[in-house]
């Protein structure tokens, strides 16, 4: 058993650089000051000081691009759905444009209402599934001898987190729907299984959310030091004891922070579910599709913008939780 | 200990084993789907039937000129604003990560229904007005723009976080200096130091905004216009397999486009994960 004395890069880290021409780059970057020695003295003074007046005079202009796009194109949208969800729809019979809060409170009564639920809990399932079990997988590679497995994980990881959408809705139709292959192989429909469900959809959400959840945890996981490890098991502390008292702490705004993004893809994911479940179950996101297409009553416009609206604020409420917490994370895994 | 460690490796070739199999089933499945004939015998009719389809090329066409200007606009807004918050505005970095960060607490869906809003007051209170006609020219059909702001914004957090691990991998500053001080211009610096030090972020960056115009369903489809994903979700509805096919081939093609990008992009990204 080995303890390491003195504070080193974690292992992880320093595996990580030593690829094949990694260092190149680690060194390249820096040549150029280093290899103009004398200038490193005038660096910090004359030059440096008539540069930065230089650029704090118009380097704020390099800004404005993005924030008048910004402004336009965000902007305009989110002041749209706000006074749209609180005033009545150009299309209705009287008062268009009036003040009313009728669109938001029909906008979490009876089916809408069903439809925000059901999203929620889908989204918190599938995150929480996801969470559980790209946790194991990402550590399974992370600690595995073969670097090969682990660098072909990570680009997997990389093209399934962005499979989302209708490829994968046809997939799992294929592989699991009514004519699918496993379905056909297993006659799977005989055991009441059906990919068009609650269930259905979560099983298919979870393809792209837990190898989001690998991408997303690796980090901190590369950032738990094998010391800590020893340190704990110099103390007699089984495996379950470190996770549970060292690692688990740790990693809980990481964690955290993983699921959050996860219920996030899953809750404003469309396309899968639109494809694959069509109206068998109800969500918020397919409501709104529904509503701007226009299959609501005369006069109800409106109550697209206010269903966003509730989206976005489930969406936002969900964010607050997480932002304190990730400071507290950058204290240990920085 | 050697106990332990047998036991190590039981638990993890099992964990690895499942994950193994959950994700390649699916895709196995697929290609079987898409090339099983209805006999019993391989045919490949569903991806030789594809090019010929109704709409294909179009739609094709439309998509890939979306996703090039999407790209465009996105790195020509966000490079510039990144760089100069690093060179000389420190102040306004908050801004620009608020900014960057609330694209993602608004959906796709919610912010078509914003869009569409915004839309709707074109004929409703500027008809008499020029801005009328930038309404009009923003929605038309052979290459409606609103498309391109609305998939800048879904992938301005995705941009920003992978600028953002290129950037803290080098040191902005000091190389701007030393090309100052070696009497580079401003525009010179930049385009000649900085930008080829942030090659991997930048690739990484327009790989993730290519793939999410590639894929974009929601914002196409019900403002109305048929990019390549709706295309393939009308054919969906109609033949099936010929929908498998395209899910299968925009899977490989997903996969070739990021092999590319790690092979291109290796050392940058080994330097971003050990920063991180």
């Amino acid at each position: 058993m080995t303890t390491a004395p003195t504070p080193v890069p974690a292992p992880a880290a320093a595996d990580l650089s030593g690829g094949p021409g990694a260092a190149g780059t680690a060194t390249n970057s820096p040549t150029l000051p280093n290899s103009t020695p004398p200038s490193s003295t005038l660096r910090s003074s004359a030059p440096k000081a008539a540069g930065r007046r230089l650029l704090r005079g118009k380097s704020w202009l390099a800004t404005v691009p993005l924030l008048v796009f910004f402004l336009i194109g965000f902007g305009l949208p989110a002041v749209a759905i706000v006074t749209g969800a609180f005033t009545v729809s150009s299309d209705a019979d009287t008062g268009a444009g009036s003040f009313t809060t009728a669109n938001v409170t029909d906008s979490v009564q009876g089916a809408y209402w069903t439809a925000l639920v059901s999203s929620v809990k889908l989204s918190a399932l599938t995150a929480l599934i996801g969470t559980v079990v790209g946790v194991p997988i990402a550590q399974a590679v992370l600690t595995s001898r073969f670097r090969v497995l682990r660098e072909a994980v990570l680009t997997a990881s990389g093209v399934l987190a962005n499979f989302g959408g209708l490829p994968l809705a046809f997939a799992f139709v294929a592989t699991l729907g009514n004519a699918g292959e496993l379905t056909k192989m297993f006659h799977l429909t005989d055991h009441g299984w059906s990919l068009y469900s609650f269930t259905g959809l979560t099983v298919a959400y979870l393809y792209f959310l837990v190898p989001l959840m690998v991408l997303t945890i690796t980090p901190a996981l590369e950032g738990l030091r094998v010391q800590w490890r020893e340190a704990a098991q110099n103390n007699r502390a089984t495996s379950l004891q470190y996770w549970r008292h060292v690692a688990l702490p740790i990693l809980f705004p990481s964690l955290l922070g993983g699921f959050v993004l996860l219920f996030g893809s899953a809750f404003a994911a469309y396309a899968t579910a639109a494809a694959m479940v069509g109206a068998t179950v109800p969500l918020i996101s397919r409501q709104i599709a529904d509503a701007l297409s226009g299959n609501v009553l005369v006069g109800q416009g409106n109550l697209a913008l206010a269903l966003s609206l509730d989206m976005i604020i489930v969406a936002v409420l969900v964010m607050a939780v997480y932002l304190p917490l990730q400071r507290r994370s950058a204290r240990w895994l920085s | 200990m050697a106990q332990l460690i047998s036991r190590l490796r039981v638990w993890r070739g099992a964990v690895l084993l499942l994950a193994g199999l959950y994700f390649l089933i699916p895709m196995a499945a697929s290609v079987w789907f898409s090339i099983d004939d209805v006999n019993g015998t391989i045919a490949f009719d569903a991806y030789t039937g594809l090019i010929s389809a109704p709409g294909f090329t179009d739609s094709l066409v439309l998509t890939l000129e979306l996703a090039v200007v999407t790209v465009v606009v996105l790195l020509l807004l966000l490079v510039p604003a990144m760089i100069a918050v690093r060179l000389g505005s420190p102040k306004l970095r908050p801004l620009l990560e608020v900014v960057c960060t609330l694209p993602l607490v608004v959906p796709p869906v919610a912010l078509t229904a914003g869009l569409i809003g915004v839309l709707r007051w074109g004929p409703d209170y500027l008809m008499d007005t020029p801005f009328f006609q930038t309404f009009v020219f923003v929605q038309q059909p052979e290459f409606p723009l609103v498309l391109v702001i609305a998939y800048v914004l879904m992938a301005l957090p995705l941009a920003y976080r992978a600028l953002d691990s290129g950037l803290r991998a080098v040191d902005v500053r000091t190389l701007v200096e030393a090309a100052r001080n070696c009497g580079a211009s401003w525009p010179r610096a930049v385009v000649q130091v900085i930008l080829p030090n942030l090659r991997g972020a930048l690739l990484n960056a327009s790989f993730l905004t290519l793939a999410l115009v590639l894929g974009e369903f929601t914002t196409a489809s019900i403002l109305g216009y048929q990019p390549f994903a709706v295309w393939i979700y009308s054919v969906g509805n109609s033949q099936g397999q010929m929908s498998v096919a395209v899910s299968v081939l925009s899977l490989l093609i997903t996969w070739v486009l990021l092999l590319l990008l790690a092979a291109a992009g290796r050392e940058r990204r080994h330097k971003t994960a050990t920063a991180s």
